[in-house]
């Protein structure tokens, strides 16, 4: 397998020297056949464009960095959270509330002063995407949505890079290369994103904490034999792991020649990929803005207090009504949510709830389009309503 | 001997959480064996095709180690003791 970086870099020309401390940081690789001297230097030569710097993103950016990889350049709009230190073990303690992007570049430069990062602290859209990876050698998807991986995804096919493939949920994930020179792309596993609702992000479905450092290492493998061309990547393999039975299996991945991103090439330039998926951002989704029919918290705490003649109906799952519940609230989770309708009475007044208010928006809408008049939307969830109304409700 | 149906946990838990199915393959396809399947486990239906009663573009699936998308879709034939992978797409990270 050739290198993916430059023709001349690939013939040792223009590489960069190690210093007597590199050489001695990466003993062990320059004592690898497949490494060596030279290689190491493309490592230092190499770019490396993480997008997220979360689960996946934190072992991905850990162990590139530890092996010397040249440029790291990390995209994450968000701020480390509470709630990120179960899995991103790029962040700690000690940098809550900062940016991600920072926190992530302080914790490389102590883990290796020799690696240049450069930080984006953006979302990745479609205005900025091809800009932002134009310079890089690899792209890592890291990212916990599918409009992301979507335009991930297709800025690779578009600027002809590899894009580093993992994705999580609960205990299972996915692993592949996508957007190699001959491989398939994402799109010709799937060639469309589930609509919004049909598949719980990890902030609603839970990840088991290990389970992106299983994938974040196999992803940082992959970007690592890419650059220095050696082995046989996952192109045109997914990677599948189950980490409940313990078990990885990989299946075929075949290119489509119908595909439009990598195949007829219709694909041109990028959509915009976060309404064309529908996907709520799950940390910020409690702050949208309120739309026809939702309902406040303190509109709905003053509804309790009068004991109006409602239905309160709580879509999320049995296990975070363990953890934070408002009285009285009928529990069917979204999932079952369709096949409940039936037993739902059209002609009584209904407010629907979850987490953030997302889910519950899907419940309302499905209602809606079955002919239910009067319902409601809990704006911005249980966690506005532990915000505005009972500061005892637990925020997860 | 029978099919064997690997579903992932999102989905599993709406067929009373187990991960491997079996399925009778005299129906031929890789279709029936997920009749089979939705008939033992309703809740499963939506999850696994459309109204059409066609895969999905983000769940595929998988006769062996081969996307069923490249050898005729639910039409795709089955023998004794093949394996049906089912993968839906996930986005966490």
């Amino acid at each position: 397998m050739a290198s993916v970086i430059g023709q001349d870099q690939r013939a040792n020309l223009g590489l960069p020297e190690l210093n007597s401390d590199e050489v001695l940081r990466y003993a062990r690789h320059l004592l690898l056949p497949d490494v060596g001297l030279d290689g190491q230097r493309r490592l230092k030569a190499s770019r490396v464009l993480l997008i997220g710097a979360g689960g996946l993103g934190s072992p991905t950016a850990l162990y590139l960095a530890a092996a010397g990889v040249g440029t790291i350049g990390i995209v994450d709009p968000d701020v480390v959270d509470a709630s990120n230190l179960q899995r991103q073990v790029l962040h700690a303690t000690s940098t809550l509330g900062r940016r991600k992007v920072d926190s992530a570049r302080d914790r490389l430069h102590d883990l290796n002063p020799h690696v240049h990062v450069e930080t984006y602290d953006v979302a990745f859209r479609a205005d900025n995407a091809e800009d932002i990876a134009r310079s890089y050698d690899v792209i890592v998807d890291g990212t916990d949505n599918f409009g992301t991986r979507y335009l991930t995804n297709d800025v690779c096919v578009l600027l002809g890079k590899p894009n580093v493939y993992g994705s999580i949920f609960r205990f299972e994930g996915q692993a592949s290369v996508f957007a190699t020179e001959d491989g398939p792309c994402y799109r010709c596993l799937f060639p469309e994103p589930p609509p919004p609702g049909m598949v719980p992000s990890c902030a609603e479905g839970g990840v088991l904490g290990v389970l992106p450092g299983l994938i974040g290492t196999i992803q940082a493998t992959e970007t690592i034999k890419l650059l220095l061309g050696i082995g046989s990547t996952l192109a045109g393999r997914l990677l599948l792991v189950n980490t409940l039975d313990m078990q990885f299996r990989t299946v075929k991945v075949v290119k489509d020649p119908e595909c439009p991103a990598c195949g007829t090439r219709t694909i041109t330039r990028l959509e915009e990929y976060a309404e064309y998926c529908g996907i709520p951002d799950p940390q910020g989704a409690h702050e949208e803005p309120m739309t026809v029919g939702d309902i406040t918290p303190v509109e709905l705490a003053e509804k309790i207090k009068r004991q109006d003649d409602f239905d309160l109906i709580d879509v999320r799952e049995p296990q975070e009504v363990n953890i934070a519940r408002i009285e009285g609230a009928r529990l069917i989770p979204l999932g079952q949510f369709e096949a409940a309708i039936a037993s739902l009475n059209p002609a009584r007044e209904i407010v629907v709830m979850c987490r953030s208010g997302a889910r519950s928006g899907m419940a309302v809408h499905q209602l809606r389009q079955r002919g239910f008049q009067n319902v409601h939307n809990l704006a911005g969830g249980i966690l506005a309503w532990a915000d505005t109304v009972d500061p005892t409700v637990v925020k997860y | 001997m029978p099919i064997t149906v690997n579903l992932p946990s999102i989905l599993a838990r709406l067929a009373n959480d187990e991960r491997a199915l079996e399925a009778d393959p005299t129906g031929g396809t890789v279709g029936s064996v997920v009749d089979q399947v939705v008939a033992r486990y309703p809740l499963l239906g939506p999850r696994l095709r459309n109204d059409a009663g066609e895969p999905y573009p983000f769940v595929t699936f998988y006769l062996n180690d081969d996307d069923i998308r490249f050898a005729g879709g639910f039409g795709a034939a089955v023998r004794d003791g093949d394996e049906v992978t089912i993968v839906p797409a996930i986005a966490g990270g």
